[in-house]
Order: C-alpha cells, then sequence, then structure tokens
C-alpha cells in the first residue's frame, strides 16, 4: 500500500522559483503577521507571490488580509484565490473558520493533502505561514518540499531565543537553508538577539519595534502596509537580503 | 475536479513504482479509495484513462471502495461513517480535506471530535502489475 500523494507535491510546486517559511519557536512573536506582510510587500515589489496558512489549528492570515468572501475554484486541483493580489491558501476554506482539533497525523494527512491538490501555478515567491515550534509541519515540509528557505521570527525574549536556537539546530542538522532572524516587537536597545544569531552563524535581517497600533492594521491591507514592520519589510527586500 | 489531481498522483507513482521494478509494461493498477474523500470513481477511472502515459496504454484500473471506521479516542467507540447524515457544504468540505471531518464530525457516543481514522480515509495505491 502507497499513499500516491507525496509524490505529486514536488511537481505542484516546480513552478515556484522560491519557497519560504515563516517560522518561529514559540507563538505570539508575531510570525503570521511578519509573513503576511512579507508577502503583500513582495506583491507590491512587482513580484507573483503566494501566502500559504499551514498553521491549521491556529490561523490567522485571513484575518490579517481581511480575505472575505472568497473561496478556492476547483479544476483539475483546487486553485488558490487571489486576495489583495496574492494567491492565498488556508485550511479555513474546509473548516469555515471553525475549529479543527488535528493531532499529528492529521495535521500531516492535511498539509500533504493540500500540497498535493493546490495548483499555485507560476509563483515567484510561495510564502508559508507555519505553526509555532519544530512539530509535524516542520517535519513534514522538510521530507516533503525539496526546496524551502526557513525565515525565523523571534521577539527579544530569551524564553523565545532558546526555542529559536533549538529550531535551528534541527533546520542545520539536516541542511535546512535559513535565511536568517527577524527580531520583532522590540523594545530597548538591547542587542542581545543580534549577537547570538551571529553566534549560530545566521544572518540578522531585521528588527522591528513594537508597534501597539498594529492591531489596528489587522484585516486593513492599507494601514497594514503602513505600519513600521512593513517598512523594514521593504528595506528588508531591497536589501536584497532574501 | 478534484479527482483528476489524485489521478496525476496515482500515475506518477504507480510509474515511479514500474521504474523500480523495472517494469516495461504496466498491466493492472489496483487503487484502494476510502468513503471518507467521497471520491468520484467515474471521474477517477476517467481521469486515469487521459492520463496513462504510452507504458500504461493496456493497463486496468481497479478502483475498490473501503468503508470509513472511526474510532473515539476518548470513550472507544468505533462507528462507520455515512456521508448521507452531511449536508452538502460539509460532505464538500471533508472530500477535498479529510480531515476537517474532526470539525464536523463527533462520535456518537460521547461527543468528542478527538476520533481516529483507522481505515477508509483517502486513496492509496494497492498494488501494479506488469510486464519485464
Amino acid at each position: 500500500m502507497v499513499d500516491p500523494r507525496t509524490t505529486i507535491i514536488n511537481e505542484r510546486l516546480k513552478r515556484i522559483s522560491r519557497i519560504i517559511a515563516v517560522s518561529s519557536g514559540k507563538g505570539g512573536v508575531g510570525k503570521s503577521i511578519v509573513a503576511t506582510t512579507l508577502a503583500l510587500t513582495l506583491s507590491r515589489s512587482g513580484y507573483k507571490v503566494g501566502l500559504f496558512d499551514l498553521d491549521f489549528t491556529s490561523p490567522s492570515t485571513h484575518l490579517i488580509l481581511g480575505a472575505k468572501d472568497t473561496q478556492p475554484k476547483e479544476d483539475k486541483g483546487i486553485i488558490p484565490p487571489v486576495v489583495h493580489g496574492l494567491a492565498y491558501m488556508s485550511l479555513i476554506y474546509y473548516s469555515h473558520d471553525q475549529a479543527a482539533p488535528l493531532r499529528g497525523i492529521d495535521t500531516s494527512n492535511a498539509l500533504i493533502e493540500l500540497l498535493a491538490v493546490t495548483q499555485w501555478g507560476e509563483l515567484d515567491f510561495l510564502i508559508i505561514d507555519m505553526p509555532p515550534g519544530i512539530g509535524d509541519a516542520v517535519l513534514d515540509l522538510i521530507r516533503l518540499v525539496k526546496r524551502i528557505d526557513f525565515l525565523i521570527v523571534t521577539t527579544p525574549s530569551l524564553l523565545a531565543f532558546e526555542t529559536v536556537r533549538k529550531q535551528v539546530a534541527l533546520l542545520q542538522s539536516v541542511k535546512v537553508p535559513i535565511i536568517g532572524i527577524v527580531e520583532n516587537m522590540k523594545m530597548t536597545n538591547a542587542a542581545n538577539v543580534r549577537a547570538e544569531t551571529g553566534k549560530l552563524g545566521l544572518k540578522f535581517l531585521a528588527e522591528i519595534p513594537y508597534d501597539a497600533k498594529i492591531e489596528e492594521a489587522i484585516g486593513d491591507e492599507t494601514k497594514l502596509l503602513g505600519t513600521v514592520l512593513a517598512k523594514k519589510i521593504r528595506q528588508l527586500i531591497a536589501s536584497n537580503a532574501l | 475536479m478534484h479527482e483528476w489531481t489524485l489521478a496525476e498522483a496515482v500515475i506518477a507513482t504507480a510509474q515511479q513504482i514500474a521504474e523500480k521494478e523495472k517494469l516495461r509494461e504496466v498491466k493492472e493498477v489496483t487503487i484502494k479509495v476510502g468513503e471518507l474523500q467521497q471520491v468520484e470513481k467515474g471521474i477517477l477511472q476517467f481521469a486515469l484513462s487521459q492520463l496513462k502515459p504510452t507504458n500504461f496504454k493496456n493497463a486496468k484500473f481497479h478502483i475498490t471502495r473501503a468503508k470509513t471506521t472511526l474510532k473515539c479516542r476518548v470513550c472507544g467507540n468505533t462507528w462507520l461513517f455515512k456521508k448521507q447524515k452531511l449536508d452538502k457544504d460539509t460532505a464538500e468540505a471533508i472530500h477535498f480535506i479529510p480531515e476537517v471531518a474532526h470539525t464536523y464530525i463527533k462520535c456518537p457516543k460521547c461527543g468528542s471530535p478527538d476520533f481516529e481514522i483507522t481505515e477508509g480515509r483517502g486513496i492509496w495505491l494497492e498494488s501494479i502489475k506488469g510486464a519485464r
């Protein structure tokens, strides 16, 4: 007995130039908002971009994007709807924004199914919003997707960075490329994350100040692209650090 | 049609196995589809016939259905999935991503969504026969 779905995954992704998994050791560090803003900013820079929410049990990119009244189409697979210029896919289209209580095996199966049946077409970038940690989704992506780079988001908290260390160790041990680390919600001038990133042999990509008003930008693409976060991401793209 | 992507996956996998087993020609492919995914046998059969490569020219595709057994992790109750009990939107959502069954289906005995799909989830390649 063979599961045929895994064979077709890289065929589905072959017309995507770059796949970036936006990841974090812990939840609550702003990973989803960084992933969404990165996808929108790349799109506004003229690239063809997809955004894929793989945080099945706690999806939030649809709220950040304000993705309303959209639904994938069915045509020899699933065609992601276009939301603010992004090809967008999330499990919420099938769970209808209700709770999806999935154990590890179910997460793996749902991830394989979505990777096998989603027709992304030709993209310059596919940005994946990962669930936090080094659980099933990370292990499955490493196992199933040939070309994938990780971008790690953390906060200045020692607690967050300690989980990043473990994630970096895992990714480095299996030789998965890490673009670098983004320090989000920075409230002081402390340089410890920058210094520790250097010690891990990784690139420190950006520091994003804590923004008390970012909540007001949730669901509003224009406001989101006007935040300091978006400005920092624009600088990151312009510097060719990706 | 969602069945087309699954058919493509079946052909690609069968081709991979044929190459590994050094089969010159593939004559028979047996596929098992679980009730939960509600794959349309006719569409799958048609898609397979349209997608088959030259070394599959005379291949027959046998599609068998497997009942879906669900087992509650909380109370241990085992029951069979029945599509008829679902509304159209829910059945369609489960057709695309069978795991969203955990959103809509509860254990009929204790009401928990924490159940295991012990059999009959989706599509499986059961066997492949051919000539060397």
